[in-house]
């Protein structure tokens, strides 16, 4: 049907720029880039235009005046004298401690959730699942807001008062207030770095003991007792160096003195109910992923584990996870992402993050919506493409394994 | 033959029925020791779970039983309950403010509820293959019926709308059998923006003709307003997000470039900051002394967010086809309008349907935020009216309550359909 | 591009509120209602009731100036704004005024390009605690934990009176009114700082009003009162006077009981003639009506009576007229001539 021979020659003609396949690309792109240049330039016209008649204009100059106001948790030292700038840093930091948090906990809560959701014993089954759908189907809005409201039904350091408390403190160390919770801190004295370092190295010094009893094992046959010299190792030489030194560290107790505890270390109700929202949340959805990675893994594995010998909870850990784990942790890190945007609802907790300094107190007080909103997205853009990187080099080094 | 010793006294000549099997293999016993007591750390986590279970219910159920429903604040409230008991009355004074929010006219809340309930008859023959396809004409209709239902006016604005789209697709049909697709694209286009000009002339002349009372989207609100920001961002976000995922795909460099950075940009930022930008930025962007309603530029805003999550998900789909399947309908002589549209789209979005049921689901339970910029959906008007009265200030748990039951069914229902149809798609691939 | 067609067709639907042009009245009249801002609720000064009808003191000067403007107190259209919005929403035309408890300020009036109309509450940051932690004083509040609501000035001035003290505290920035309540109830802080009038407003609806007290520090000052953009003056202009009318007729005796019988033909004070419009051209110089004044009257009463109906004793709310009494019975309320 087709023979072979030269295409007919034929002259350029303007149609050809829609007609022509070979073209038609190019005539659409062109059009794109036209229209997207023409609308750009268009809203920054009216940007401009806008700004004009307001009498506004468009200045990070506002980052460098003092803020004016104070923030209930500062991981870096701030006062009201301080800028906007470092008050937005404050918010980062604490935008990036909850997010972290949350992300070990959740995890933790998903994969507990997950493994026991696919149990045999059915009231334990069915309860995550009760768990993941409640929690899966409700806005995380109204779950932070209840979980809020739940919190702050703890008693109240007022209630630790007087003669006959009507609440107490747990082994006289924790106490559980609806402003936070405050538990005993180490006081570092002099010389107490010493005794930090020896603990270090002796946990480096265990986990070489450790290794080279397994290699031990393999190469020579060689069974040795991992336990006592561990626990040995663990204790003995950081007891020790700290009675060497003269105890350096001391405990301190949270005290109720005037308004509040004081003392010790305080994590504050705001931290604490955002956490618990956003890991519980997370958790359910956490617990999705890692059961329907669970029952990727097909049941040959299992089964074949089974016939040798292996206990349930072995078959687990050492057969179905590790193997599940390559189809979990994808979608595990967008639930990290997932976390760090949610936490842009603490405003609804009293939560200093970054969308409560920078995009709250800060927009209001200078008036800056555009130069802070942008600011904001830029934040959590690169937070999100940052976690997107680590996530395609994870991917790419799986998918090398693969085959 | 040996003989046979027939001297015997007894021969049995029927079996003996099966004795029951031990108590312990069978019957509820059984089924606990298997299910619930297996081990000892099977039975610990039994039991903790009983406690749990306990310890919830004993606090819910006299709270929930022992309310009350009729007393008209919550002073009257701490009056009435003894004991422990909710409050419920806040739900039966204020039910229409949480559905329909504060202004919307009482004597036509039945409008939105009929727009509800037509939801589900339009949403048929999507959702399930077994409904009759002549349906899909109501479908069709139902977005422009619902408008006027819940916006109200005059009847011509949404008939308007439709002639537009029908027009539109009209002129493309006739263009893209002479002139190919890209022309019946453009075309239809300018075919529907000039029915949609004059037929505005039309509806602006007569805004009385069968009209309905207009109700200023201002006013929407409670879990209407939810309802209404889930269903069109989804609605309007599909489109988007193929034209979105196919971009990204495209070999076409710009194209493919401006619909990375878009899809990138907008996934990598909270909904909030989004919304933040409705609400306080975007009318900086807007010609001097334009202004439109704050829905509608969340609208935009939500549609944008929903877009971008949907085109990754279709291009998820996308790329689960085979490579075979591209390649056939080059090798049919397909352009890229015909394959994309007769062969690959159809099957990258049936794989693509569970999740995008899932980013829809995710979108409805987002629409809450609103309530941060002031907006009075159904989370706003619990935190602001409502609480903030002296009538019921100091009722949460029941407000609280009302609004998770209220998104937990919605949510819930919508998810147990994909996971239906997720079942009734894999059988087709076996 | 699919933004503009998706415009487009939302245009067409009807749904985008019209172009505003450089005259805010004729829009206002264009379109037949005022669109103003309020909070999204605060008790007495601006929160729908039952039945969704906005109710209270500052929704009383938007339907004054409805009144006033078109002649009908409930053409408005209450758009609730954040403490985060508001100025938003007034720059980009989306509210005609504000008037939403919204404290005079220098940057405000000056950096953020607003005009400030008058004040129609003098206020002050106070501090409210439960009476059972035996404070008498703001300044033995060392060490206690504040409930603050954000978006206010109220985070500045409380950072500024606790510096100068010389004395901490722990701030718990809280969104709604009515969640800094709970918080506050539940003792999730000691201490509960807002506007004096909100605490008042507040502690009404406590279940024992008398188990808190409000300190005798006033912290701040608080003008608070309506504003529009700058650039329109006529505007403005419009509703200073309904504002300073509202004012005046009070202390000429003015109210929305006998205005009809002192309407209905000029009577011998010469003021109460102009304001009403019997005597004189004040509201051909407006652009409106010549009986605007009555109108702005009738909608809910002169500023005493909006006052007692809305926030005063007889009220939940129960304030003083205090400060907010007229300038001849010892208060700051004073309004410029009508002349």
């Amino acid at each position: 049907m087709s023979t072979l021979s030269d295409p007919p020659r034929e002259s350029f003609q303007l149609s050809m720029l829609l007609s022509d396949t070979r073209y038609r690309g190019y005539t659409f792109q062109f059009i794109a880039l036209i229209i997207l240049v023409a609308s750009v330039a268009y809203l920054m016209s009216n940007l401009f235009a806008n700004l004009a008649a307001a009498g506004l204009n468009i200045s990070y100059e506002f980052l460098g005046d003092p803020s004016g106001y104070d923030v209930n948790q500062t991981l870096i030292p701030y006062t009201s004298q301080s800028t906007h700038l470092t008050a937005a840093w404050v918010g980062i930091l604490n935008t990036l401690l909850v997010a972290f948090m949350a992300c070990l906990t959740a995890t933790i809560l998903g994969v507990i959730a997950g493994v026991l959701r696919l149990s045999k014993n059915w009231l334990v089954s069915k309860l995550m699942s009760v768990y993941v759908e409640a929690f899966r189907n409700v806005p995380v809005l109204i779950w932070i807001l209840i979980i809020n409201t739940l919190v702050v039904l703890l008693p109240s350091p007022r209630a630790y008062r007087g003669a006959e408390p009507e609440a107490e403190m747990l082994f006289g160390m924790f106490a559980l207030t609806n402003r936070g919770v405050y538990m005993p801190a180490p006081v570092w004295g002099s010389g107490s770095l010493v005794v930090v370092f020896t603990f270090l190295a002796s946990l480096v010094a265990i986990f070489m003991f450790r290794g080279w009893a397994t290699k031990q094992l393999y190469d020579k046959g060689q069974d040795i007792n991992k336990l006592w010299p561990t626990l040995v190792l663990f204790f003995v030489p950081t007891i020790l160096i700290y009675f060497i030194m003269g105890s350096p560290i001391g405990i301190e107790y949270p005290e109720l003195k005037g308004f509040n505890f004081q003392g010790g270390l305080e994590v504050q109700r705001p931290l604490i109910a955002l956490w618990l929202a956003l890991s519980i949340y997370t958790g359910a959805f956490i617990a999705e992923n890692v059961r329907a990675g669970i029952q990727a893994i097909s049941k040959g594995q299992t089964e074949a584990a089974a016939s040798l010998g292996l206990r349930p909870n072995r078959i687990m850990n050492l057969v179905v996870l590790p193997q599940a784990l390559r189809v979990i942790i994808p979608p595990l890190i967008s639930q990290f992402l997932n976390i760090t945007k949610n936490s842009s609802l603490a405003i609804a907790v009293g939560y200093a993050d970054i969308t409560a300094t920078l995009g709250g107190i800060t927009l209001n007080q200078t008036g800056r919506a555009i130069e802070c909103v942008l600011l904001l997205m830029l934040f959590y853009l690169i937070i999100s493409l940052g976690i997107s990187a680590i996530m395609n080099v994870y991917n790419a080094s799986v998918a090398l394994k693969e085959r | 033959m040996p003989s046979r010793d027939t001297n015997v006294a007894f021969v049995r000549t029927e079996f003996i029925e099966p004795s029951p099997p031990p108590s312990s293999t069978q019957g509820p016993v059984a089924w606990m020791r298997e299910n619930l007591f297996s081990s000892i750390p099977y039975s610990i986590l039994t039991l903790l779970s009983i406690y749990f279970i306990y310890t919830l219910l004993a606090g819910l159920l006299p709270w929930l039983f022992g309310g009350v429903w009729d007393t008209s604040s919550i002073r009257e409230c701490r009056e009435v309950i003894e004991g422990t008991g909710g409050c419920f009355s806040v739900l039966s004074e204020r039910w229409n403010q949480l559905l329909f929010g504060i202004s919307y006219p009482q004597n036509a809340y039945w409008r939105p509820a009929l727009a509800f309930v037509l939801l589900f008859v339009a949403a048929a023959p999507v959702m399930f293959p077994a409904v009759p396809r002549q349906l899909l004409v109501f479908t069709g209709l139902y977005p422009f019926l619902a408008f006027w239902l819940i916006w109200g006016g005059t009847i011509l604005a949404p008939m308007v709308g439709l002639l537009g789209f029908v027009a539109g697709y009209m002129a493309f049909v006739q263009l893209e059998k002479t002139n190919g697709f890209a022309a019946g694209f453009f075309g239809g286009i300018v075919a529907a923006l000039i029915v949609w000009l004059l037929g505005g002339f039309i509806s602006g002349a007569m805004p009385h003709f069968i009209a309905l009372e207009a109700v200023a989207s201002r006013n929407m609100g409670g879990f209407m307003l939810n309802m209404i920001l889930g269903t069109v961002c989804v609605s309007l976000s599909l489109p988007l997000g193929i034209a979105l995922a196919l971009g990204r795909q495209s070999d076409l460099l710009i194209i493919k470039w401006i619909c990375v950075v878009f899809i990138e940009f907008i996934r990598g930022v909270p909904l909030i900051t989004l919304l933040f930008v409705a609400n306080v930025v975007l009318a900086y962007f807007l010609p001097p002394g334009t202004n439109f309603d704050l829905i509608l530029r969340v609208i935009i805003m939500i549609t944008m967010f929903s877009a971008a999550y949907i085109a990754e998900v279709i291009r998820g789909g996308l790329a689960a086809l085979p490579r075979g399947q591209y390649e056939a309908a080059d090798s049919l002589g397909l352009d890229y309008a015909q394959s994309m549209r007769l062969i690959i789209l159809p099957q990258a979005l049936k794989i693509s349907i569970p999740g995008i049921v899932n980013v829809a689901v995710g979108l409805f339970k987002d629409t809450t935020l609103v309530s941060v910029i002031s907006m009075f959906d159904l989370v706003g008007m619990i935190r602001g009216p409502i609480l903030a009265s002296t009538e019921w200030n100091g009722v949460y748990w029941e407000l609280w309550g009302f609004a998770s039951l209220l998104f937990f069914v919605v949510c819930y229902g919508i998810s147990q359909y994909s996971q239906w149809l997720e079942r009734q798609l894999a059988t087709d691939h076996r | 591009m699919k933004k503009s067609v998706l415009l487009g067709a939302m245009t067409v639907a009807g749904l985008a509120a019209g172009v505003a042009s450089a005259a805010t009245v004729d829009d206002i009249k264009a379109r037949g209602a005022l669109n103003c801002g309020v909070t999204t609720g605060l008790v007495g000064f601006a929160a729908p009731n039952a039945e969704g009808v906005w109710e209270g003191f500052d929704v009383g000067v938007c339907r004054a100036v409805a009144a006033a403007v078109l002649g009908d107190p409930m053409a408005v259209e209450f758009v609730p704004t954040t403490g985060k919005t508001r100025f938003t929403a007034l720059a980009s035309g989306e509210i005609d005024m504000l008037a939403r408890n919204t404290t005079w300020t220098f940057s405000r009036d000056v950096d953020l390009k607003f005009t400030f109309l008058g004040v129609n509450y003098y206020d002050g940051q106070g501090f409210m605690v439960p009476k059972e932690l035996g404070v008498s004083s703001a300044t033995e509040l060392d060490g206690a934990t504040v409930c603050i609501q954000t978006g206010t000035t109220t985070e500045l001035n409380l950072a500024d009176f606790f510096r100068s003290n010389g004395i901490s505290y722990n701030p718990l920035p809280i969104e709604t009114n009515a969640e800094a309540q709970q918080q506050y109830l539940a003792g999730a802080c000691d201490v509960y700082t807002t506007d004096a009038s909100g605490l008042a407003a507040t502690r009404a609806t406590f279940e024992d009003p008398s188990a808190h007290v409000v300190l005798p520090e006033i912290v701040s000052k608080e003008p608070l009162g309506p504003l529009v953009r700058h650039g329109d003056d006529a505007w403005g202009d419009i509703v200073r006077w309904t504002l300073n009318a509202l004012i005046t007729a009070e202390e000429l005796g003015v109210s929305s009981e006998n205005i009809g019988e002192l309407s209905a033909a000029a009577g011998n004070n010469p003021e109460v003639n102009r304001l009403l419009g019997t005597e004189g051209n004040l509201g051909e110089m407006l652009g409106l009506d010549a009986n605007w004044a009555v109108n702005a009257i009738s909608a809910g009463g002169n500023y005493g009576e909006l006052f007692e109906d809305n926030i005063g004793e007889s009220t939940a709310i129960g304030l003083a007229r205090g400060l907010n009494a007229q300038w001849k019975d010892g208060g700051l309320i004073y309004s410029p001539p009508f002349r």
